[in-house]
């Protein structure tokens, strides 16, 4: 505290830091129409992308049919069928299993898409720099005494919050669609993806803040958004598995940050059983990709706003 | 702080944008303790990046400033708790309400809610804006949002208030209210305040002291009255009935200091318009002739600008056009 125009104020370094971030959060939980579509988004996401895309169907036993000419000429008895279909549904099952693992499409997905979420926004996060700086609204910040990391911290912070919010509302939204945690889940867990999510986001949102603090239309971040966007989610485990790609696009997935959050949470939500060793290195590997980002993020902004 | 001391005190204040684009050349002023300072000049003239720099936005190229005691370039800090800004802009946050965006700004002060909770409600009560205080900025008029700019500017009780085109795009009852406003906040709080306009009539009213800057450079300083007074007066034209040339009869007459015949009308420059022409009418009479027209002219501060540029501020302001798209290009630039 010091004494400065006959009133006590604060002189702490990161003062001001609550009271920015909280005016990006109130743009989103005070403004009910953006606030319903966040929870809409992955309804719409779920409910339609998660059908349509539901590779599981492909080997379900209801989409394996056996002929009626096929079980007269090998002479089949009707419980001859059952069997050979729950044997097909075995094999189905262990496909899938192979594959996402987990027998459950639509809970693959789910975890998925808590990442793409995180992704979108934390660009968005990056981008509202650009209006704050267009409208004013850094330039009169700048002219505060309020320290310029906790102008970008805010932005971080902002957008961290409302990832981990966003995921747990597609979690919970993800259940009656058929959402089924794996053997391995304990409710503990849950803070785990929150930790796999706090680091991707301070690591991506820093990224974004820097790549668009110097910029003052709007139009070239969105283009550079737009190129980055594609790629990040799909050369990632977003949707479909890695091992499953031809072999460049698992070389960018095996270095894209958001394949090893993505498998970190599948571990911990979807899994039957989790290997702490692998478990161990992607939390590493996020932490060091979000360390990095932030630290060269946080010290271009700065020295930008220090100009 | 004494009262006397000057408040504000740039040396050499100079900025030169990647570009090599000059926008600020070497400017040296003072601004007193208490006075309302204005930097007049059309768009383009470097008012805004003169501003800019002193409110610590940007690092002077050369040169510095001390405001209340601290240098803008190694103490910023300590001036920025020192200063208010009423930008040009609207910059408060459209989605937040008018009450969120004043303490949002208390906050990057660092002011304690026990504190600032009180003095926001005082701030909105004075520029009137109690009862919308709870509504989102979005719904606001031009002028009740210049209005909220002004209380956000004055939630640190700053002891010099820096107003960048405070009446840009308002009409003109909402300027002079704006106006009525700022003297009334300026009087409460004793501050010294710091403008830019390229409204001459507002510098004209409203300053204790004007500097006219040009292309960069300070041309001339000095109060209203000593910039017009030093273009050696009042203006008297005329014309009489006949062709013929008094211009010799005028100079015999008392206080007139200089005659010009240009197409049938004389031009007369003298100490008073009023004293003098009545006895210049007598003494055209007396000699039989007829004065059809007369005007009096007092020395506005577009004569005074006409005079140290070369250029009216209408004709600067048009040239300058051009030049100012230039110039925030290549603001823009500096910036990538």
């Amino acid at each position: 505290m010091t004494e400065t125009n006959g009133t006590k104020v604060s002189t702490s370094k990161l003062h001001g830091l609550w009271a920015l971030t909280n005016r990006e959060l109130k743009k989103w939980y005070k403004a009910p129409v953006v606030f319903m579509l966040t929870l809409i988004q992955p309804i719409i996401w779920l409910g339609l992308l998660g059908n349509a895309l539901n590779l599981g169907s492909l080997v379900s036993s209801s989409s394996l049919t056996i002929s009626p000419q096929a079980i007269s000429s090998l002479q089949l008895t009707t419980a001859q069928v059952a069997g050979l279909q729950s044997i097909f549904s075995s094999i189905g099952s262990s496909i899938l299993q192979n594959t996402f693992g987990t027998t459950s499409y639509i809970s693959f997905m789910a975890v998925g898409m808590i990442a793409f979420t995180a992704l979108f926004t934390t660009m968005f996060s990056g981008m509202s720099v650009v209006w704050d700086r267009r409208l004013g609204f850094l330039n009169k910040a700048l002219s505060t005494p309020v320290s310029r990391a906790a102008i970008i911290l805010s932005k971080v912070l902002s957008a961290t919050l409302r990832s981990m919010f966003q995921a747990a509302i597609i979690l919970i939204i993800a259940i009656p669609f058929g959402f089924t945690f794996g053997s391995a889940f304990t409710p503990l867990n849950i803070l785990g993806v929150f930790l796999f999510l706090f680091l991707i986001c301070i690591g991506l949102s820093s990224l974004f803040i820097a790549i668009n603090i110097r910029s003052t239309r709007i139009e070239t971040p969105m283009a550079v958004m737009n190129l980055l966007n594609l790629p990040l989610t799909f050369a990632s485990s977003a949707f479909f598995p890695v091992d499953r790609m031809p072999g460049w696009l698992q070389t960018v997935a095996n270095i894209n940050p958001l394949s090893y959050t993505i498998d970190g949470c599948r571990q911990l939500l979807i899994n039957t059983t989790i290997d702490f060793g692998k478990l161990a290195f992607q939390y590493a590997y996020v932490g060091i990709f979000a360390a990095i980002l932030a630290t060269a993020g946080i010290i271009l902004s700065w020295r930008y706003l220090n100009k | 702080m004494s009262e006397n001391s000057d408040v504000i005190i740039a040396e050499g204040l100079t900025k030169v944008f990647n570009g090599g684009l000059v926008a600020v050349n070497h400017i040296n002023f003072n601004v007193k303790h208490g006075e309302i300072f204005g930097f007049l000049g059309p768009n383009g003239a470097g008012k805004t990046t003169t501003i800019n720099m002193l409110i610590t936005l940007l690092k002077p190229t050369e040169g510095t400033a001390n405001i209340l005691g601290h240098d803008i370039s190694k103490d910023a800090d300590a001036v920025r708790y020192g200063i208010g800004v009423v930008p040009q802009e609207y910059t408060a946050d459209e989605d937040l309400t008018g009450l969120e965006n004043i303490m949002l700004c208390a906050d990057l002060y660092g002011i304690p809610h026990g504190i600032s909770k009180k003095r926001a409600q005082d701030l909105l009560t004075l520029v009137e804006l109690t009862n919308f205080k709870d509504k989102k900025v979005q719904t606001f008029s031009g002028g009740m949002r210049r209005r909220l700019e002004l209380a956000c500017g004055l939630i640190n009780r700053p002891k010099v208030l820096f107003l960048d085109e405070p009446t840009l795009g308002l009409d003109v009852q909402t300027r002079a209210a704006t106006w009525n406003y700022i003297k009334t906040l300026k009087k409460e709080f004793g501050m010294t305040l710091f403008m830019t306009t390229h409204y001459l009539e507002e510098a004209d009213s409203l300053c204790d002291r004007i500097a006219i800057i040009d292309h960069g450079k300070i041309v001339t300083v000095g109060t209203p009255t000593e910039l017009k007074d030093s273009l050696g007066g009042d203006i008297i034209t005329l014309s009489i009935q006949t062709e013929e040339n008094i211009t010799e009869l005028i100079k015999t007459v008392q206080h007139v200091k200089e005659t010009k015949l240009e197409n049938g009308t004389y031009t007369i420059k003298t100490e008073s318009a009023e004293v003098t022409a009545p006895l210049i009418i007598e003494a055209i009479r007396k000699e039989g002739h007829v004065v059809t027209k007369l005007s009096l002219t007092k020395p506005t501060l577009n004569e005074v600008y006409l005079q140290y540029t070369g250029k009216s501020m209408r004709d600067a302001a048009d040239e300058s056009k051009d030049s100012m798209f230039a110039h925030r290009a290549m603001m823009r630039r500096s910036h990538a």
